[in-house]
Order: structure tokens, then sequence, then C-alpha cells
């Protein structure tokens, strides 16, 4: 990858790393025809509603303590706010900091689509410096303000010197792509862009930087680390811009999911030669140790970190073993980011559970490196095959497939999904906190958790049996790939 | 023109999904980004028979922007209608369709004939807020599917109400309001929530009046209806909560409607009665606890502005600090809407501003003197300037974060009641 941060506008997943949304088949004819290159994703001709890749960027951009996002475009786009305003509350009070962080719209009306509303802008801008002194400013555009083409480079410009704080255009048109995941990379970039500094001369630091979304395990994650001599600095929820200007002089960048911390990772890299960790993820007992050992390797710790698993091991390994006999022979069908869906596919195999069906949100064909996502490489050498499609979450392939397969769960990570499987008499798993399944200790809760979802199945019975579902006798008799067309 | 929009109280235009998804049965179909559903749902009372992710959307894309994605809604509408089980598939257009000039009109036109009635309404994310959004979807239903007819059934009468999903309490409230008007010996006709859908909207044009009960919201509405389907209207500008206010709201109600006065003032009494009999056994924790002070703020839309300032002041005797009221109210409704604020027991004027900008309203509760503990009743935003003041704060309007609503209500001599529970458990949380 060669990332350009002199502009603002990044491409999408589509175009830069051949992201797809639209495939179905098998996890083994996926890998094939991405690793040959004739992978290509189908679009559909019907399709529901999913997510704004703005949400994931600005999202992202929100949980920096004491910045201010500038949400340029109609009240619908800036609703986020409320949302941003309430995590940022939260969060923050968990972690015993304050967050100051300002989320605004500029509700633009049907005069600003034709005149335009860059003065109104720039005034929102320089207001909004006034009353909260942000430490950092990030100004959004919309699909409104993309497409009447407002320049909010330019007037991001403008005012850099008059605000004093580092200010960024991010470009956030939720036409852009179907790959909210795309939203990530745009937060990313925006923060590469204006607030990563080159490393500072002389600074030594024992820091890994640490790409999550809610930092739920942070406690148990410094501890760990401490045993190592590391100290994780956590992104980007409750980071300040101070934290973040130094992210170039940490000994290495690792994430809880190849799909957020990918671009960063890699930038991080490639610019200031601060190594990305390249493993298949923390879920698991493979996953754990894959993931500890590469850090080990990287940073020259391995030994403290082959104590440490031996140690661990020898608690948890035996309890996961217990818990596995109950769960033998138990189906699932899991529907998540790329980013999770290969990587919860393990460790589901590892407890011997049989995937069979997997569905992705979208696929990337290969990270920013060029290299095919580490999960699928694993799944790949360890002859795992499952079938597999991609779908942006659309929710009537899912309830298809649920449908005939009638498995004994449904594993989900996005909101409003896991509702559905529960409909259809499924008992659903939401697998939301991103450290749900990290490491032995949470690997055996997740099984005793997925043990009590199946073992209790009322909730799903009661409400089963007293709701119609939306969906058509017709769609259940079709295939789910009825809607893709060949992308042309 | 853009402006600084500090602590957000509503959505824009398409937020109207959400409206439609309160009539059971009925479909919103989406020409607009992938995201907007989610966006502007919230996941808290959603999952019902149809929830955002199942709602039919084009997501538009790059190649749409320039190529127009006409062909791609009515691919999403041909199939939506194969492939979802609904009544009514109301087609709503977001920014860039509108933007880019795609004919919706025209491609919704071509369903004219199908099965199931496919209506369209325009709701551009620029064209106004969720509020205005809500009218447009009443006005695609009257103007596009309803037809006039002589056919009237006797004390049959539309309840119109604020906005689902946006106001927390609507289904509780609305049901309640039917309930009353029910007492009198009306027949109440409502669309939204619970058994109410495309049967309901039939009946809409058989009815003697429609009764509408929010400041402003629906006006325009009402007024169409008059025009296309020949209803005449009630407005009645306060939501009743509480004694007072509810009793004045049947009086007037029964009045328009021809109800024998007996029959009306029978109901008061029997309603009043037993309100008075809560009240009088809880006048204690009214009158001697050492947190709720006499002043009080309201951060709201102009329908719990009005309701709940009218309540506290003429129901608890409560005096009104400085209101707020957030929804961007129409200009042209806004004179009137402060009147109400003047008409008051005992001469009470509250001064009302019509603000959208949260930090203002911020800074004027700072600089109030509440001569005690501030009451602040408004959305999540006011927790920690309230906190912070020492006051006590109730999560009564959008966004909420604070309270979790099934179907309960502020309306009605109940729905006063409910609030009073509301706000009194807040204050025995602590002690002084």
């Amino acid at each position: 990858m060669a990332i350009n941060l002199s502009n603002s506008n990044i491409a999408t997943r589509e175009n830069r790393i051949g992201s797809i949304t639209g495939y179905v088949g098998t996890l083994k004819d996926l890998a094939r025809k991405s690793e040959c290159g004739t992978l290509k994703g189908c679009s559909r001709c019907f399709s529901q509603s999913s997510t704004c890749l703005s949400s994931c960027g600005l999202g992202q951009l929100a949980g920096i303590r004491d910045v201010a996002i500038i949400h340029h475009g109609p009240a619908g786009c800036s609703v986020a706010s409320s949302n941003a305003y309430y995590m940022s509350k939260v969060m923050s009070k968990k972690r015993g900091v304050t967050s100051d962080t300002v989320y605004v719209g500029t509700d633009m009306n049907e005069n600003d689509t034709i005149f335009g509303s860059t003065e109104s802008l720039k005034k929102v801008i320089l207001e909004v410096n006034r009353r909260y002194s942000p430490k950092a400013i990030f100004v959004s555009s919309s699909c409104a303000t993309g497409i009447i083409g407002e320049d909010i480079d330019s007037i991001v410009d403008e005012v850099r010197e008059e605000v004093g704080v580092p200010i960024v255009a991010v470009h956030c048109e939720g036409f852009k792509s179907r790959i909210w995941a795309t939203g990530f990379d745009i937060s990313d970039h925006a923060v590469l862009q204006e607030i990563v500094k080159p490393p500072r001369q002389g600074v030594k630091t024992n820091k890994i930087n640490f790409k999550n979304f809610f930092e739920s395990a942070r406690p148990e994650i410094i501890e760990i680390f401490k045993k190592l001599d590391l100290e994780p600095v956590f992104l980007y929820c409750n980071s300040t811009v101070e934290e973040l200007s130094h992210l170039s002089e940490s000994l290495a960048t690792t994430c809880i999911c190849g799909t957020l911390g990918n671009y960063l990772g890699n930038a991080l890299e490639e610019k200031y030669g601060v190594p990305y960790i390249r493993s298949i993820n923390q879920c698991g007992i493979k996953g754990f140790e894959a993931w500890l050992r590469e850090i080990g390797k990287v940073t020259g710790r391995s030994e403290a970190v082959e104590s440490y698993l031996e140690e661990q091991r020898a608690v948890y390994l035996p309890q996961i073993e217990e818990v596995k006999k109950e769960l033998k022979g138990l189906t699932a069908v899991l529907g998540m980011g790329p980013g999770y869906t290969f990587e919860v596919s393990r460790v589901l195999d590892e407890l011997g559970i049989k995937v069979v069906w997997a569905l992705a949100w979208h696929y990337d064909k290969k990270y920013e490196n060029g290299d095919v996502p580490p999960s699928m490489k694993y799944l790949l050498d360890n002859d795992i095959d499952f079938e597999t499609s991609v779908a942006d979450q659309q929710n009537y392939e899912v309830m298809n497939i649920l449908n005939k397969y009638k498995p004994d769960m449904y594993l989900s990570r996005h909101p409003g999904s896991t509702v559905w499987a529960i409909k259809n008499g499924t008992p659903a798993i939401y697998v939301a906190d991103e450290y749900m399944i990290f490491g032995y200790k949470h690997t055996l809760e997740f099984a005793k958790t997925i043990l009590d979802a199946v073992k209790n199945r009322s909730f799903e019975e009661n409400l089963a049996s007293r709701t119609k579902l939306p969906y058509t006798d017709w769609w259940y008799k079709q295939n789910v790939d009825t809607f893709l067309e060949e992308a042309k | 023109m853009a402006k600084l929009l500090d602590k957000q109280r509503y959505k824009c235009a398409l937020g109207a999904m959400q409206s439609v998804q309160a009539i059971q049965r009925a479909l919103p179909i989406l020409h607009s980004g992938p995201g907007c559903a989610q966006k502007l749902c919230e996941s808290v009372g959603s999952s019902g028979y149809f929830s955002p992710n199942i709602f039919p959307c084009t997501s538009v894309n790059e190649k749409d922007v320039v190529f127009g994605g006409v062909k791609k809604l009515d691919s999403t509408i041909e199939n939506a209608l194969k492939v979802i089980d609904a009544d009514l598939y109301v087609v709503l257009t977001g920014c860039i369709p509108e933007i880019v000039g795609d004919d919706s009109e025209e491609v919704v036109s071509r369903f004219a004939d199908s099965r199931k009635p496919v209506i369209y309404a325009p709701t551009a994310g620029f064209k106004g807020n969720n509020y205005k959004g809500h009218e447009q979807v009443i006005d695609a239903i009257v103007n596009q599917y309803l037809k006039k007819t002589d056919k009237k059934q006797k004390g049959l009468v539309n309840i119109w109400a604020d906005v689902p999903y946006q106001d927390l309490f609507w289904l509780g409230n609305i049901r309640e309001i039917e309930k009353l008007v029910s007492e009198l010996g009306l027949i109440p006709n409502t669309i939204f929530g619970y058994q109410r859908g495309i049967g309901q909207i039939n009946k809409i044009p058989e009815a003697e009046f429609n009764l509408l009960i929010s400041p402003w919201v629906g006006v325009s509405s009402m007024k169409n209806m008059e025009r296309k389907l020949g209803i005449p209207f009630l407005h009645y500008k306060t939501l009743p909560i509480g004694a007072t206010e509810t009793s004045r709201f049947l009086r007037t109600v029964g009045e328009y409607a021809g109800v024998d006065k007996e029959i009306t003032e029978e109901v008061i009494r029997k309603k009043e009665d037993y309100y008075y009999y809560l009240i009088e056994r809880y006048a204690d924790i009214f009158l001697e606890n050492r947190v709720i002070n006499k002043q009080f703020t309201v951060v709201s839309d102009a329908q719990y502005v009005l309701g709940i300032t009218k309540f506290l002041v003429n129901d608890l005797g409560l005096i009104p600090a400085k209101q707020f009221v957030v929804d961007d109210t129409p200009n042209k409704y806004r004179e009137e809407i402060k009147e109400e604020f003047k008409n008051l027991n005992y001469g009470i004027k509250a001064d009302v501003s019509f603000e959208t900008d949260g930090y203002k309203i911020h800074e004027e509760i700072k600089n109030h003197d509440y001569h005690g503990y501030p009451l602040v009743l408004g959305g999540y935003y006011e927790k920690e300037v309230t906190e912070k003041l020492k006051g006590n704060f109730l999560n009564i309007s959008y966004p909420v974060q604070d309270k979790v609503v099934l179907d309960n209500f502020y309306a009605g001599y109940a729905g006063g009641i409910r609030l009073i529970e509301d706000i009194y458990t807040v204050a025995v949380s602590r002690f002084n």
C-alpha cells in the first residue's frame, strides 16, 4: 500500500483493496478466487438498509477526548451526535477521566443545497472553537454536501491559522462505499494526516498501540502487558490528542479487529517503521497464543510471553476442555464483519461447534500490505471449510439461511440483528463486546455463555411462537443468492 | 441557512420512516444512502414486525449519483412487494435522489395497480426535520391513498398527536387519549401503534372530525384533510397532563362533538375524584421534601414544554423559570404558542424561547436564579448541567438515555400521576 497523507480523500475499500459485499459459495472457493484474482463481488437488485460509513468514521473520532466533530449536512446525518455525547460522558466516567468532546451538525436546508453554505460552515467552525477550545477539530462532509461540491478542504485551510489546533477535513459521503468499515480507514487517515507527529528524537518507550472499540478489557490487558514490561495505548475511545500525536514512537501496533486496525497499523509501519502485529486475533486459544507470541517476537519478549502463556494454560485449558464436552455437536450460523466472522468461526471450531454457514458483512480480498487476511489463511491452512456468503447485513438473506439450516445458535455482532434469529426460534448470542472471546479467560466465559444460551430457549420459543415473520413464504423458498447480480 | 446545531434534538425529514414504522404492517422503502435507517432509528422499541434492518433500501452508490437511481428504485419496490409481507408500502426519498433529480414519483406511479398500495413521500433531509417529515407521511396517505366519502360514522373521531418514536411516550399517550375520548361516548380512530394499521387508515374519511393534540405538528395535515376529505378539525394545542388540563380538554372536545354536558361532567368528576384521592395521600411528599424547589425548566419539543409547564403550574403550583422549545417550530406558529404560555393560573406567564442551540440553553440555565435546586425536565444533554447545579433532572425527551419506556405515558389524569411518580422518584433518591 502506498498511503498518501497529503490528500484528505482516501479511496474506498472497494477501490483500494478490492473488497466486496456480494458473494455466495464456500470459504475455500472464496479464498481460491481471491488468490487467483478472479473474485468479483456481486451487487444486489434488492437490498435492505445497512450502515453508513460516517457512523464508523465519526464514531471513532468522537471517542477521542476533548475534540470537536463538525458534521456538515442535514440534521439526519449529525443525529449520531446525541449518542456520541452519551458515549463520551459514560466512557470517560468509567475510566475516571473527563471528556468535553463535542459533536455538532450544521442543519443544512434546501437553500444551502442551491447556494452552498461554506460561509456558514466557516462561522460554525470558529464558534465551536471559541465555545469549547477543542484540542483538535474534524470537519466532515455528508452525502448532500459532497454532491453539491462544498469545498470543505478549502474552508479548513482558511481557518487553520485562526483556530490554532489541528484541524482536518474528513470525507464521509455515505454513498461512497457500501462497506461501512471504510469509515474506520477515514478516521485513521484523518488522525494520521493532522495529529500523529514524527517520533521525537531520543524518546524511548515500551508502548504498544492497541486499536480497539470500547476498551472493556483495559485493566486486564494492562496487567498482562505489565508482566511483559509493555504498556498498551488504547485507541480511540478515551484517547487524548497528545497520546495520538506520539503513536509513531510506539514499539508496535496491534488491534482487536483486523477490519478496524488494518489501515492505521499498516500506515504507521509504512510511514514510521512501527511494526504492525499481523496475526490471527486474540479470540480463542490459538488466537490468543499466536497474537501474544507475535508481540513477543516483535518486541523481543518471547521468553516472558512463553512463561505467561504456560501459567495461564494450566489454569484455563482444563476448564475449557470440560465445557467443550457439552458443546460438541452443536451447529452455528454467524454473521459479523469479516474481522470477526473468520476469527469466531475458528474459535467455534476449537470449541467443537460446527459452523454451517458464515456470513461476513464484507470481504477484504487482501489487506493493505497485499496479504490475504490472517484469519482466512489460518482456516485454509487447517483445512476448515463451510458455506460462506458476503452480505452487507442483508437480513433477508440471514433469515433465509437460518430457516433452511435451523442451527442451534446464531452469533452476531451488530445491533438489531439478534432479534430476527430469535423470532425464527434460533437462540442468538450477541458478540457485541470486542473482548467477549479475548484470551483464555473470556474464551472460557464465551463457551459457558453459549451453553447457557442453548440450554434455556424459553425466551426464543415464547417470542417465536407468538410473532409472525415479515418475509413471505415465496422468499423462504428462494435461493439465498436470488437477488445477486454479476457486477457490471 | 446552515447553522450551528449544538446538542441536536431532532432528526431530518427522512426520520419520518419511524412514523411509517409506527403504523402496523406499513413498510418504509428508502431511496437513500445505505445507512440512513440505522442512523435515524433508535434501537429502543424498534424491533417490531418491521425493524430498520428490514426496510428495503436502494443504498444509493457513486454510480447512482452520476447516472440516477430510478432503475434501482424500481427493482427495490418490485422485490419488496415479493419478499416482505406488508399492507402499505411507503417510499421515502432521502437527500441524494432529490439533489440529483431522480423522478421517484414517476417510479412509484408504476406500482399503482400492484396488489398492495404503494405511496410516496419526499423526505429529503434538507427539506426539514422529522416533525415536518411526519406531516409529509400523513399527507402522502391522504393525498395518494384515501378518497373522500359521504359515508360518515356517528361519533367517529380521528385523533392525532405528536411524532411516534421522537416522542418517548407516543404509544402510551395516544392510547390514554383514546380511552378518555371514548369515555365521552365518542369512537376514537388512530393509526399508530398496536392493532392500528391499514384498517384504521381506511376509516379516516368516515370520521366526523379530526382531533389534533399538538401545539403545531400536524396542523398543515389537518388543513389538508379538511380540503381533500372534507373533515373539519378541532385543534387542541396543549397535551393534557394532569387534572386541570385534562378536564379542560374533555370539556372542549365534548362541547365540539356535541356530547351531553352531563356526561362530560360525570366523566370529569369520577376522574378527578380518583386523581385527588392520590394527590391527597401523597401531598406530604410534595410539601415536605427538601429538594424540589418551586422553579422549573422544561427543555423539549413544543408539546411537552407546553403540556408540562401547564401541569406543573396549574396542578402542582410550581413557578416556571425560562422554558425552551427545541423542535425548530416554524416561525408562523411561534406567536400563537407563546400566547399559550401566558394563559396560566393566577396570571402567571412563562418566558419561552424557541432555541435549537443547546449551548445557549445551558448558559441560560446556568445563569438563572432558581433560588434553590433547579428542577429540569429535558433531554439527556441537560443531565450534566443540572447535576453541576445540584439540581434534579428528569429525562423526558430526545435524546433519551436515562429511561426505558415501553408503554408509559404522561397524557391525561393518569399520565399526570405517572409524571409525578417520575419527578419524585428523582427527588427521593437524595435527602437534601
